[in-house]
């Protein structure tokens, strides 16, 4: 085994061993070189620095060296298929780069006059009215930063409609298949969260969900598909029901790549719905640039949109900054628009595909989950029978009595080259794993995974497999790392080694 | 000390002099895995049988405890701060989460006893 050999440096060929940039420094040393000081009168009036900074010195060359071997270790979807389900890890495309980096979107600032970034702001309107015509909705506010700060912003202009009603309701509903950060955002709402229990099909229990609807609801949050990569099929009466007692509809839009195209929120009787334009709309994540929720509205909230907003008038375009002029906004959730840089990736993804191609990026995201379906289900446990959506869903059925468990299958993943799928989410199934391929990878790609993924399902059966699993990884830069430890006594930063450190800092 | 009674949401609850000790079962650590941190309520909450009480957070997921009888808190396990792992060591002796002074002792009709709940986690498979 190479894994065995040992190396004088430390590196391992060309994977470079790399401490942390404090341990690197030398003192005295800089990369930058500045002309001592010339003497003369303090001007500091007593406040001069009497201890070292204490940052690390480091020459420009050891620099530029620490930061590309750190990123060398990182996993990206530029280096290898990334199956995070739930999380549409899809190729982010360069043409998107390309406009971005052009200087009229690029150079811009958010406080220069209207009138000299016309270009800018109708970019954010034409990203503003795709994303109304994909979900057929009324409205939408593109400020919100991320899908969770975008079902802040839902969830805040439903409790501003009930407000504006005069109506203090009580607790929102969540089914126990949702994002975790739903009923964190209920919560931060001040609402009370209510579950409502999945059927053995993986749907929300429609009886359970009627039976615990009534006055004091503001809200419903559903996810459609939801977390189990299966469509909501009683979504109508679902919303027919929620309206019935005066409550909203929000659907969190984590999901909206297996219906770009094809199905309209709006149509489902949606009231709110963030769209992460990183997932769906091919923007940079996971590390590799910000996200960008903004979140379309129904006739019923648009009036609680918050500030500021693009608007079109007789002279062009020009931006509503005050309360005066949207006098029910519910407030403001940042200082300025949003993120322009992903509004202009995602406008060049919609360009550059049509409706017609968005409608095939769903056909296809969902085309490339059953494919995985069917290639693994004689030897994993699909959690339910039938079509999955955007993502397909497996629990450790397959793995029981083998001593190997969902952690362990993953982990002996990176071995082969692979991200891990997502783990242990949804909670509805025992040892869930859930992976999701997305359109943008090809057949051969999703052939090379499954043939990895077959291989590791029948080496559980083998003799050894337990301990040959709870090994895994052997391959990387580092072993597997102790989680509880790390968890129960996390030491969050670095101390000089005559300070003893302290843990949960 | 009297017999360990169970919810099905896996809380066990012993009584004595109208005070209830819980926890949650072996089964309920077992499946939660390693347990990083627990969160416990303030001295002198009142609760409801079946509302949220806790929060106990392992390396897989964070899961919420419900009351397993209606009272009012009066003692939490304050090690468990720096030792959540006694609950995975010994879920229903040092890794106990509170006390509870009850006030609806009929509550405990709809408790299991351990045969009941030795059945009724065998039937989760």
């Amino acid at each position: 085994m190479h894994s065995d050999i040992k190396t004088t440096s430390g590196h391992r060929g060309l994977q470079q061993e790399e401490g942390l940039i404090f341990e690197l420094a030398q003192p005295g040393v800089s990369g930058v070189d500045l002309p001592a000081p010339k003497g003369g009168p303090s001007r500091l009036g007593g406040l001069e620095r009497s201890a070292p900074i204490g940052l690390p010195g480091l020459t420009e060359p050891e620099t530029v060296r620490h930061y590309v071997r750190i990123s060398q270790k990182n996993y990206s979807i530029d280096t290898g298929f990334y199956p995070l389900g739930s999380c549409t890890m899809k190729h982010n495309p360069r043409l998107n780069e390309k406009m971005a980096r052009l200087p009229g979107f690029a150079d811009v600032h958010p406080l220069q006059p209207a009138q000299t970034v016309q270009g800018a702001l109708a970019l954010i309107d034409t990203c503003a009215h795709w994303l109304k015509q994909l979900s057929g909705m009324a409205a939408v506010a593109m400020s919100p930063r991320a899908g969770a700060h975008g079902e802040l912003c839902g969830l805040m202009a439903i409790r501003a409609a009930h407000d504006a009603k005069g109506e203090a309701r009580k607790y929102v509903l969540v089914p126990d298949s949702a994002h975790g950060t739903n009923p964190a955002t209920a919560a931060a709402c001040g609402y009370e969260v209510k579950t409502i229990p999945s059927k053995a099909n993986g749907r929300v229990d429609l009886q359970a969900l009627l039976g615990s609807l009534d006055d004091d609801c503001a809200a419903l949050m559903l996810t459609n598909p939801n977390t189990c990569g299966l469509f909501e099929r009683n979504v109508l009466d679902i919303a027919e029901a929620v309206h019935g007692v005066g409550a909203y509809f929000y659907c969190d839009g984590a999901n909206f790549n297996a219906l770009v195209g094809k199905v309209r929120p709006g149509d489902l009787g949606v009231d709110a719905m963030h769209i992460n334009l990183h997932k769906t709309f091919s923007t940079p994540h996971g590390g590799g640039g910000p996200g960008s929720g903004p979140v379309v509205l129904s006739e019923a909230l648009a009036p609680f949109a918050p500030l500021p907003f693009v608007v079109q008038g007789t002279s062009g375009f020009d931006v509503t900054e005050n309360e005066v002029d949207s006098p029910q906004a519910f407030g403001r959730l940042g200082a300025f628009h949003g993120q322009m840089g992903m509004f202009v990736r995602a406008v060049a993804y919609m360009m550059s595909h049509g409706a017609d191609g968005l409608k095939q990026v769903a056909e296809d995201a969902v085309l490339s989950a059953n494919y995985i379906k069917a290639s693994l289900e004689d030897v994993m446990s699909v959690s339910y029978e039938g079509p999955c959506m955007h993502e397909v869903l497996f629990d450790d059925r397959f793995l029981q009595g083998s001593g190997v468990s969902t952690l362990d299958f993953a982990k002996a993943l990176i071995d082969e080259g692979y991200h891990p799928m997502t783990v242990y989410f949804p909670l509805v199934v025992h040892g869930a794993m859930l992976i999701e391929p997305t359109e943008t990878e090809s057949k051969q790609s999703l052939d090379s995974f499954i043939k990895v993924m077959r291989a590791l399902a029948l080496a559980v059966k083998e003799e050894g497999a337990a301990a040959r699993f709870a090994a895994a990884p052997q391959l990387t830069p580092r072993r597997r790392l102790d989680e509880t430890q790390a968890a129960r006594q996390p030491i969050l930063r670095w101390r000089p080694q005559a300070e003893p450190a302290q843990a949960a800092e | 000390m009297n017999d360990y009674m169970y919810t099905d949401q896996h809380e066990w609850v012993c009584v004595e002099g109208g005070v209830a000790i819980m926890g949650i079962s072996i089964y309920a650590a077992e499946q939660l895995g390693d347990i990083v941190y627990v969160e416990l309520p303030d001295i002198g909450a009142s609760v409801s049988q079946g509302d949220e009480i806790a929060v106990v957070e392992s390396v897989k997921a964070a899961s919420e405890i419900y009351a397993p009888v209606s009272g009012v808190v009066i003692e939490i396990n304050e090690a468990l701060g720096e030792a959540p792992d006694t609950v995975n060591e010994d879920p229903r002796g040092e890794g106990w989460l509170l006390k509870l002074k009850m006030n609806k002792p009929a509550d405990l009709e709809k408790l299991m006893d351990e045969a009941a709940y030795d059945s009724f986690i065998e039937d989760l498979g």
